[in-house]
C-alpha cells in the first residue's frame, strides 16, 4: 500500500513540473521575436506534451504527439520559414489593451468553470463510469486486440478514422492547389523576363 | 485546500496555455507566429482531454494480467484523431502563408492590410 502512495506522489510531481515547463515555454513563445527560435520552442513544447501524455497513461497519444506534433509540425514550419525568407517578427508588438482584456475575461470564465469538474484522476468521475467499463471488459473478446485504444480506434469507432482520412485528403488537395504550381509559375516568370 | 489545488492544477495550466495561444493568435501580427499560437491552443485542448481520462494509480489501457485499473481509452482515441487533423490544418495554414508571401512579399498582417488599403 505504501508503494502505491509513493508512485502516485512521484507521478504528481512529474506532472506538476512538466506542466510548469509547458507554461514557461508558452510565455517564451509569446515574447520571442526570432521566428526560428519560436519554431524550435514549439518543438520543445510538443515534446514536453508527449512526456506528459506518458505520465497520464496515454502511451499511444504520446507516440503520435512526439512523431507528428514535435516532428512533422516543426518540419512544416521550418519549411515555411525557408520559403518565406522572413526570419524576424518585424513590428514591435503594439501595446493593445483589447486582446489582453478578451483573453483575461475568457480565461477567468474558464477557470470559474473548472470548480465543477471532478478532481484530476478521480476514479468516480462520470467520464470513468460511462462507456469505458464496457470497452475494458469486452474489447479483448470482441476484437481480439489487447490494446483497447487500437480496438476502439479501428473497430468501435472505425468511421471516425475514415472521416479523419477524408480530412487529411482534403487538406492535401488544398496544399497542392495552393503551392503545387510554384515551380512552374517561377519558370514562367523567369522566361517572360 | 491542497486537494483542490492538486486536483485542479492540470485544468488551470491547460487554461493558461489555451489563453497564451489565443493571445498569440489575436495580438501578434506575424502569420507564422499566429500558426504557432494556434498549435499551442490545439495542444492545450489535447491535454485537457487526456487529463479528464486519467485515473490516479491506473495504467495505460492495454489489457494484461494483474492490472484492473486502466485510464479511459476513449479520450485517447479522440485525441489521436485530433492530432492528425490538427497537423493537416496546420499544413494548410502554412501553405496559405507561403502563397500570401508570394502575392504580397510579406507575412506581416498590417503590411498586408496596407497594401490592400483595407485598414
Amino acid at each position: 500500500m505504501k508503494n502505491i502512495t509513493v508512485t502516485v506522489l512521484i507521478d504528481t510531481l512529474i506532472d506538476i513540473t512538466l506542466l510548469a515547463f509547458l507554461a514557461i515555454t508558452a510565455i517564451a513563445i509569446i515574447y520571442m521575436r526570432n521566428l526560428f527560435v519560436i519554431i524550435m520552442l514549439f518543438g520543445i513544447f510538443s515534446l514536453h506534451t508527449a512526456g506528459l501524455f506518458v505520465v497520464m497513461d496515454a502511451a499511444d497519444v504520446a507516440f503520435t504527439e512526439a512523431a507528428i506534433g514535435a516532428g512533422i509540425s516543426t518540419v512544416l514550419m521550418l519549411g515555411t520559414l525557408a520559403l518565406t525568407k522572413n526570419h524576424e517578427e518585424k513590428n514591435p508588438p503594439h501595446r493593445a489593451r483589447l486582446p489582453l482584456l478578451v483573453v483575461l475575461i475568457t480565461g477567468g470564465a474558464l477557470i470559474y468553470g473548472t470548480y465543477d469538474i471532478p478532481s484530476f484522476g478521480d476514479p468516480q468521475s462520470p467520464s470513468q463510469q460511462h462507456v469505458k467499463p464496457r470497452y475494458i471488459e469486452r474489447s479483448v473478446e470482441e476484437t481480439g486486440v489487447a490494446n483497447t485504444v487500437t480496438a476502439v480506434l479501428a473497430s468501435y469507432r472505425g468511421y471516425d478514422t475514415l472521416g479523419e482520412l477524408t480530412v487529411i485528403f482534403t487538406a492535401g488537395i488544398g496544399v497542392m492547389l495552393l503551392i503545387g504550381g510554384r515551380l512552374t509559375r517561377r519558370k514562367k516568370q523567369a522566361d517572360e523576363q | 485546500m491542497i486537494d483542490i489545488i492538486v486536483g485542479h492544477y492540470n485544468y488551470w495550466v491547460v487554461i493558461f496555455l489555451m489563453m497564451a495561444g489565443f493571445y498569440t493568435v489575436i495580438d501578434r501580427g506575424n502569420l507564422i507566429k499566429k500558426i504557432a499560437g494556434l498549435s499551442i491552443f490545439q495542444t492545450s485542448v489535447f491535454l485537457l482531454y487526456i487529463s479528464i481520462g486519467y485515473v490516479s494509480d491506473g495504467t495505460t489501457p492495454i489489457i494484461a494480467e494483474g492490472f484492473t485499473r486502466y485510464s479511459n481509452p476513449l479520450p485517447h482515441v479522440l485525441i489521436l484523431t485530433a492530432i492528425v487533423v490538427g497537423v493537416s490544418t496546420t499544413a494548410l495554414g502554412l501553405a496559405l502563408i507561403v502563397r500570401i508571401n508570394e502575392a504580397y512579399g510579406t507575412i506581416e498582417e498590417d503590411e498586408i492590410h496596407e497594401q490592400d488599403k483595407s485598414l
